[in-house]
């Protein structure tokens, strides 16, 4: 909610006195940085703002924040953010996940927070691994993973979350990473501002039991070649010199072009209004791991209806139509009699 | 409607009619709208709806047998009756799974129009029972309801097919005729149900009518009979099922809390009608949601009780066992929360529609670690009600997770409640942290979300949005009194000691037990101590005892953790102690643990509650009395 009236407030404000306690190197401080510097920004009050997670590593993150939080219970968080945010639409509340709370445990509270289209702001941090538990693979981990739990190699396929956050009607869903603390402001901000649910995955590198998962396209000296930004109203391409970028075949299919074979009039203009998902799930699985070139930025973000409105909505018009509850009315509505004295 | 009568009317005290059909016949449409009358004309009213899991069984098969038995008296009474004087059978298969709990010299009115040979054998009916002499002991009424229900359905123009649905109406009618209830309540009630459907509205109508018609001028029935209206304590009544009751109690606890309540719940049987109910009520500010899975129900109700709603989940046995850990996490938060079982036959899938007490247990150790909670269980379908208020008294005082337990017997069965005057309803008003409520070192002022009241050790409700006062809580163990997460030993020696002493203490703010003993405490030479929904079949069986002039006692739990503090001194008092549960003796164990008793279990798991005839042998037995001497059991009121 922004309120112009909310005081001034510095990074500093928005830090609780906890320790934090990541493993040095973790991706999840520099997500953390970017947070606690945006949140002055948005024009929001400490009071009226909540960080609410399950298990794992990411979801220590509530700790270490100066508002009101809950560090729940594995994969729970996407429900019980339900519950208080139907109930309190004057909050900002914050849903801080990670893959295997997100996608393994808590996956069924995901995709129904997504459809319902509840007003929750879900950050995902997505490192393909399990930390917390000390290094088994996630649904999210490349298949033939070699883990303690897969010493001969993961069976799963992967979920591509950006898919499937996309496949169960998110309203807003982007992708962004833990090495560009702009990018993930801007995502961050986004999402916030977003009415409904919003989903953002964060390529989040765990340095303990899978450095590097994302080196090959968020490396500082790769990631102009292997990042493809998403603007909205612009044709996408990337490259340095935005010498590559994306068509849509007609048979229906994307690829990834050289601008100067097809021109750039050949390339497909992001729309991320588009109400038909269809297109930017399949941008989302232009790549098939974060190996080869992978879009970034927001994929989808359109008006829907908001869950808590609408449930509240319902309420304002029994209220109008039979007026204010009467319990004495309640009991005898069921019809009476009365035996005398 | 003809009102001259050459019958003669004969007077009962009270009757127990059961109506069974096929699951597609209407039985619990009938069986409510005849309680509803009687309610009306003044009786006092029990019931037990009994229906298969399956929505539509195969038509005509035993498994699809739907019963609704009432008891109707011109006194006050407490169960649904141990056997039905009368049954109506609406085809061989009802007749055959009824039957035999149909009190000797009971009376069969059946639809001789479904015995017909194919029906016989769906019922595996080797031989007519009409005709083989098996039902001797009964006076049997053949009525042909089918082709008498074709016929008035011919007049109104209803197609044979759907004409024949209205039969129940038949049945409704001829049975209102042979206990003289009032008809205009029946014909009003179906010009209202069926408003939208004048054609079916007319054909029930013209049914019910036709069997109040055929009894009075059949030449077949000798008398008709007539229960007097029950002296009820004055004031105004409605009759009310359990998970109704519990609906409302839950909207009007809401309200003297002054908190909005919130429902997350997963439908699940015999629970799901409180989720419909709720529904219905958004005028109290009620906040329903259907949600994905058992786990996200009680997830979203915590959630907004964090946020400052009084939350609510309702589910029953497989529900509860989902709900486990959620359960275990409020504990940690402590933060208020109501978590309704209605309980039913288990393991697992278990049996959907029938009735047990056997989550006992379950409610008191079904978690992880060492997790206590409140316990309170509803006595009556009315008894919901003040259980809801109870529950939510205590979860909003103590900042605890209570679970109500109810059961299948209670949720669908229904009895008259003398309505209670809303202004005297406890006030149940709760105090939201606002201010900081702790010094740092350096004297700044802190809000610690763990800092208890020394009373009650109920931690302070700081809801967000409140300033100053934000907070971070978690399922991790916490430092007393900062709530920091914290993984010292002595620390969690002291945070489970407390958890513990905090729900034990609730023993000192509830009622003490009473016990029923015509002698005082101690009196009698047995108690018999009950929980929940076996209060009927126990205070009815204990009038029986009484009757013979044998001296028995009473007490029966509704807080079932902590117990009430006088518990120890009231099984003590007596020398025998015997507890009827509808499970393998699970309060049994919990009396024997804590008070070192030889209290004795009196068991069943058939799916359906205690006859009070059961109870009253079993204390016999203990008092050494040959039940077959001393009086008849219909002398007694039960």
């Amino acid at each position: 909610m922004t309120d112009t009236t909310v005081p001034v407030t510095t990074r500093k404000d928005w830090t609780s006195d906890q320790e934090v306690r990541w493993c040095p190197g973790c991706g999840d401080y520099s997500i953390l940085a970017a947070l606690q510097m945006l949140l002055p920004d948005l024009g929001v009050r400490r009071e009226n703002t909540v960080f609410l997670s399950g298990i794992g590593c990411a979801a220590r993150l509530p700790y270490y924040m100066n508002t009101y939080g809950m560090h729940s219970i594995h994969g729970r968080a996407p429900a019980i953010a339900t519950g208080l945010a139907v109930t309190r639409p004057d909050l900002d509340v914050w849903v801080i996940t990670g893959d295997g709370d997100a996608l393994s445990i808590g996956g069924n509270h995901l995709i129904h927070a997504l459809r319902r289209n509840v007003n929750l702001t879900i950050l995902l941090f997505n490192n393909q691994i399990y930390g917390l538990t000390k290094g088994q693979y996630s649904p999210t981990s490349e298949q033939g993973k070699v883990t303690k739990s897969t010493p001969f190699g993961s069976l799963d396929r992967p979920f591509n979350p950006v898919s499937l956050a996309l496949g169960a009607e998110a309203t807003f869903v982007a992708r962004t990473h833990d090495m560009d603390r702009k990018h993930m402001q801007e995502v961050f901000r986004r999402a916030h501002d977003h009415k409904g649910a919003s989903f953002v995955e964060i390529y989040q590198n765990c340095n303990v039991f899978n450095d590097g998962a994302f080196e090959k396209i968020t490396g500082r000296d790769v990631r102009t070649e292997n990042l493809i930004p998403l603007v909205h109203g612009e044709p996408i391409r990337f490259g340095a010199e935005g010498q590559r970028g994306v068509v849509l075949d007609p048979d229906g299919r994307l690829r990834i072009v050289e601008v100067a074979e097809v021109g750039e009039d050949a390339l497909l203009v992001h729309d991320e209004r588009r109400d038909e998902p269809g297109l930017a799930f399949q941008l989302s699985r232009l790549a098939r791991g974060p190996f080869e070139p992978t879009p970034i930025g927001v994929f989808r973000a359109v008006d829907g209806p908001e869950y808590g409105e609408a449930m509240n909505q319902q309420l304002l018009e029994a209220n109008e139509k039979k007026g204010p509850g009467d319990l004495a009315a309640l009991l005898t509505s069921g019809g009476t009699w009365t035996v005398e004295n | 409607m003809s009102t001259a009568t050459h019958h003669q009317t004969t007077e009962l005290d009270r009757v127990v009619i059961r109506f069974a059909g096929d699951s597609g016949d209407g039985m619990q449409l009938t069986g409510t709208q005849f309680t509803s009358v009687s309610s009306l004309f003044g009786n006092d009213t029990a019931t037990l709806p009994d229906f298969p899991a399956e929505i539509r069984a195969p038509a005509g098969t035993l498994a699809g047998v739907s019963a609704f038995q009432v008891h109707i008296s011109d006194h006050d009474i407490l169960t649904p009756g141990d056997s039905p004087s009368v049954l109506v059978a609406m085809n061989p298969a009802a007749l055959k799974t009824n039957v035999d709990a149909v009190a000797p010299g009971g009376t069969l009115i059946v639809n001789i129009d479904a015995f017909d040979e194919r029906a016989l054998d769906k019922a595996d009916y080797r031989s007519n029972p009409l005709t083989d002499g098996s039902l001797a002991s009964y006076t049997v009424y053949e009525v042909p309801m089918t082709s008498l229900t074709l016929e008035v359905g011919k007049e109104a123009g209803v197609k044979p097919r759907d004409a024949e649905r209205s039969k129940n109406f038949f049945a409704l009618g001829l049975v209102s005729w042979l206990y003289s209830r009032p008809v205009e309540p029946t014909l009003e009630w179906i010009g209202k149900r069926f408003a939208t459907t004048p054609l079916v509205q007319d054909a029930n109508t013209r049914a019910f009518k036709a069997g109040y018609n055929f009894g009075e001028t059949a030449e077949l029935f000798e008398s008709n009979y007539q229960v007097r209206p029950a002296t009820l304590d004055p004031g105004v009544y409605t009759n009310v099922t359990g998970n109704t009751a519990l609906a409302w109690g839950l909207i009007a606890a809401a309200h003297q809390a002054h908190l909005p309540l919130f429902l997350g719940s997963y439908p699940i049987t015999p629970a799901s009608d409180i989720l419909h109910e709720l529904s219905k009520h958004k005028q109290f500010g009620v906040r329903t949601m259907q949600a994905e899975d058992e786990i996200a129900g009680i997830g979203a109700a915590i959630g907004a009780a964090f946020g400052g709603s009084l939350g609510v989940t309702t589910t029953s046995g497989p529900g509860a066992d989902l709900k486990a850990e959620s359960v275990g996490m409020a504990i940690s938060l402590e933060l208020p929360l109501i978590v309704i079982d209605i309980q039913r036959g288990g393991p697992s899938t278990g049996l959907p529609t029938k009735t047990e007490q056997s989550d006992l247990l379950h409610a008191m150790f079904g978690r992880h670690g060492e997790a206590p909670l409140p316990i309170v269980a509803a006595m009556t379908p009315s008894h919901c009600f003040d259980t809801a208020l109870e529950a939510v008294r205590i979860a909003v005082k103590y900042r605890t997770p209570v679970i109500l337990l109810s059961d299948g017997y209670l949720a669908n069965g229904a009895e008259p409640w003398r309505l209670p005057d809303v202004a005297t309803l406890p006030d149940l008003h709760v105090e939201f942290a606002t201010e900081a409520n702790h010094a740092e070192d350096d004297g700044e002022p802190v809000f610690w979300p763990y800092l208890r009241d020394e009373q009650t050790l109920a931690r302070p409700w700081a809801i967000p949005g409140t300033p100053g006062l934000e907070h971070r809580i978690g399922a991790l163990e916490k430092e007393d009194g900062s709530g920091n997460v914290s993984y010292d030993p002595v620390n969690h020696e002291h945070m489970v000691h407390l958890r513990a002493r905090k729900v034990a203490g609730i023993a000192d703010d509830i009622a003490a037990l009473e016990v029923d003993d015509t002698d005082g405490v101690g009196g009698a030479p047995v108690l018999v101590l009950g929980w929940g929904s076996t209060f009927g079949a126990i205070a009815a069986a204990v009038r029986r005892v009484r009757a013979r002039g044998l001296k028995v006692a009473h007490a029966q739990l509704v807080h079932l953790n902590p117990f009430p503090s006088n518990l120890g001194e009231v099984v003590r008092a007596y020398d025998k102690v015997l507890v009827p549960e509808a499970n393998l003796g699970q309060l049994a164990k919990l009396v024997r643990a804590e008070y070192l008793v030889d209290a004795k279990t009196l068991s069943k798991v058939q799916g359906v509650p205690f006859r009070a005839a059961e109870i009253e042998a079993a204390v016999l037995d203990m008092l050494g009395v040959d039940p077959t001497v001393t009086p008849a059991e219909e002398e007694v009121a039960s």
